[in-house]
């Protein structure tokens, strides 16, 4: 694991862009427990997948991304459709089923996208996204944008032969493509140290040839440092970056899921890794910020994500008329 | 006779058979859960459905895998070609887009392929179906593009008796079996005995018997016809309703046979229309019944669109009991070509 001292990186950004990080952490937070409220009262159909202890990789990773760099999702897609900039209302919109939703509310949760903020999809097939994003990053390298294209998945992903074949052509094209696996201890209800046959995933990414670390995915600063490695080689034309984060999950696999299968302990441990807790005492105490003019940002946050929930809970679903449209752009 | 849901009827067919053969083995993803854990076995399946499968079994029996689908499905069907009688579990039949080599080039073809050699007694088990909002990637049914390729079987139970019975069919197959088990027909409680029993394939059911036109559905689409027919029943309307209970084989003789007495076909599919089993059946009534035929034979599918999340879009694009009903109506209501 990278070490770095957070104050003295937190020291190295202006402040302008460590009170975005902070808003960007706090926001999917906010959303998601919002969201998992809603969820278990009944007012959000379908499935659902929280971001809950993950905070600090969506927002470290996109942290210096540009509007045209691309990212694609996995089922726990919201915070990183946040951190890449997309409009809370219209995600939660969609989230609840809603007309007006960001993908018409034909999407839901599992399937949220928007291409004009460089985000391609959040993803309910497990490893469908790091193959796209090698295609994404072939577009940059094609095009000589000097652009860059990020895969998230999770542990459980790495083990699907599709990320298999994704990395490894992603070494073979050397395309700047950047494999973000967020490790959070399980591949849904399973131990991800069981079902990983490596040492690590990093490991394992290391072996199709590529630089791979592990880096602590509850520090943002540890993140965004590493972040800033794969940028490096990506847009410099030397290929991808493979970056494990290990991160805390919080609450299950899906909204509801009982849990059996972790220990009070585990949970405990998982929930006393918070990055934004830990963001805040490294920037307060290096004096950078008071906690007042951060907890401004915590209710202006909040009243932005219910103004979103009540709007999303009082929109009409959509008219049936938008069924079989946009199927294809043109059919006959 | 007890009563059991759909779901404990297909896990009584697994424990029954687990107990019966030692060959028998469950694989799949989070079957017992909690692997690497000091909980393996707390999960039981996403939905449940193998909960104490694994403290009965055993590890050797209940297999949790990785999130791997063509290794779980090639890895089953290589156990299968060499003695053992796995079963399969694609947590959602979506999931198989990445495992269709192993399932259609591999498992399907290897008998014909090899000229006869090779025996596969695979089933490979999958929940399918909308009406759960579960969005585009966990809703799809798939039935139609299993059953087109020769060599698979694909069952597909519509009541806790049947999918008791086929389940056990199934297992004691020597060949690849889809089994596809309806996500809104978890729930679903009927009459079903304890001792293991046999459905067999390629003989429809009888849902309801009738004169004046023919229902053919499959899976959940089958609670939904017999409900329209018993509201048009009491129109007087006589429906006779058919579950041929598995796609492949499927049970022509007994949809012509009804065809022929009642002059009119319905088919009710949850499927997008093209290449649908209701465009299938449709096609063999118009080949080997077009002289029974009174009517234009009404198809009551899905939309031509991936299944929509939003509940009053996946509403309209399921077929419902009103959209069967209607169908019945105006097929019956046809007054030929002036």
């Amino acid at each position: 694991m990278t070490d770095p001292a957070g104050a003295s990186f937190a020291m190295q950004m202006s402040r302008a862009d460590l009170l975005r990080a902070y808003e960007a952490m706090v926001k999917i937070r906010t959303f998601d427990e919002r969201v998992e409220k809603d969820f278990a009262a009944g007012q959000i159909p379908g499935f659902g997948h929280v971001y809950l202890g993950a905070e600090a990789v969506a927002a470290g990773v996109c942290h210096d991304l540009a509007l045209d760099d691309y990212i694609a999702s996995t089922h726990r897609g919201h915070g990183h459709c946040i951190a890449k900039g997309c409009d809370l209302e219209g995600m939660m919109l969609e989230i609840f089923g809603k007309a007006g939703g960001i993908c018409g509310g034909k999407g839901g949760s599992m399937h949220i996208a928007d291409f004009d903020k460089g985000m391609l999809g959040a993803n309910a097939i497990v490893g469908g996204s790091p193959p796209i994003v090698v295609g994404a990053a072939l577009t940059q390298k094609l095009r000589n944008t000097g652009k860059v294209a990020v895969a998230f998945s999770g542990d459980g992903a790495s083990n699907q032969g599709t990320t298999f074949e994704a990395m490894n052509l992603a070494v073979v094209l050397k395309v700047p493509a950047i494999f973000v696996i967020e490790n959070n201890g399980f591949g849904e209800h399973t131990a991800a140290s069981w079902a990983v046959g490596a040492e690590s995933i990093a490991a394992r990414a290391a072996a199709f040839g590529m630089p791979a670390e592990q880096v602590d995915g509850a520090d943002f600063f540890a993140v965004r440092e590493a972040m800033g490695r794969a940028l490096a080689r990506a847009r410099g034309g030397d290929g991808p970056t493979t970056i494990e984060m290990d991160i805390p999950r919080y609450l299950g696999h899906y909204i509801g899921d009982p849990q059996a299968y972790r220990t009070p302990e585990e949970l405990k441990r998982a929930r006393a890794r918070d990055a934004i807790r830990s963001f805040r005492e490294k920037v307060v105490g290096a004096g950078l910020f008071d906690g007042e003019e951060l907890d401004r940002i915590d209710a202006d946050v909040l009243r932005r994500v219910e103004n979103a929930a009540e709007a999303a809970r009082a929109a009409p679903f959509p008219d049936t008329s938008a069924l079989e449209r946009d199927v294809y752009i043109s059919y006959c | 006779m007890p009563k059991k849901t759909y779901m404990q009827a297909i896990s009584d067919a697994l424990r029954l058979e687990m107990r019966r053969d030692p060959n028998v083995f469950l694989i799949g993803e989070d079957i017992a859960g909690g692997s690497g854990t000091e909980h393996i076995g707390a999960v039981g399946g996403i939905f449940g459905l193998t909960s104490g499968m694994y403290e009965e079994f055993g590890p050797k029996r209940v297999i949790d895998t990785p999130i791997s689908e063509s290794a779980i499905v090639g890895a089953a069907s290589g156990a299968a070609i060499t003695g053992m009688r796995p079963v399969a579990e694609i947590m959602f039949v979506d999931f198989v887009g990445v495992c269709m080599d192993q399932i259609v080039n591999q498992a399907a073809k290897f008998r014909y392929m090899f000229g006869g050699k090779a025996r596969c007694p695979l089933v490979i088990r999958a929940p399918i179906g909308g009406g759960l909002r579960a969005g585009a990637q966990h809703s799809a049914t798939l039935h139609p593009l299993f059953t087109m390729f020769p060599g698979l079987k694909v069952v597909m139970p519509a009541n806790p008796y049947d999918a008791k019975g086929l389940l056990i069919e199934a297992i004691r197959d020597d060949d690849p079996v889809i089994y596809l088990e309806h996500k809104l027909l978890y729930g679903m409680e009927g009459d079903v005995p304890d001792e293991a029993y046999r459905v067999k394939f390629g003989e429809a059911d009888y849902v309801r018997e009738g004169d004046d036109i023919t229902i053919v559905a499959f899976s959940a689409m089958v609670p939904r016809s017999a409900e329209a027919a018993d509201r048009l029943e009491k129109d007087g309307v006589s429906v006779e309703v058919i579950d041929p209970r598995t796609t492949s084989p499927l049970d022509a003789e007994a949809i012509l046979e009804s065809v022929e007495r009642t002059g009119r076909l319905v088919v009710v599919d949850e499927s997008p229309p093209r290449c649908s089993l209701a465009s299938d059946i449709a096609g063999l009534v118009a080949r080997d019944g077009f002289g029974s035929l009174r009517a234009p034979i009404a198809q009551v599918t899905c939309t031509h669109t991936p299944s929509p999340f939003s509940p009053s879009l996946e509403d309209a694009y399921m077929p419902s009991v009103e959209r069967i009903e209607a169908a019945v109506r105006s097929t019956l209501a046809y007054a030929g070509r002036r």
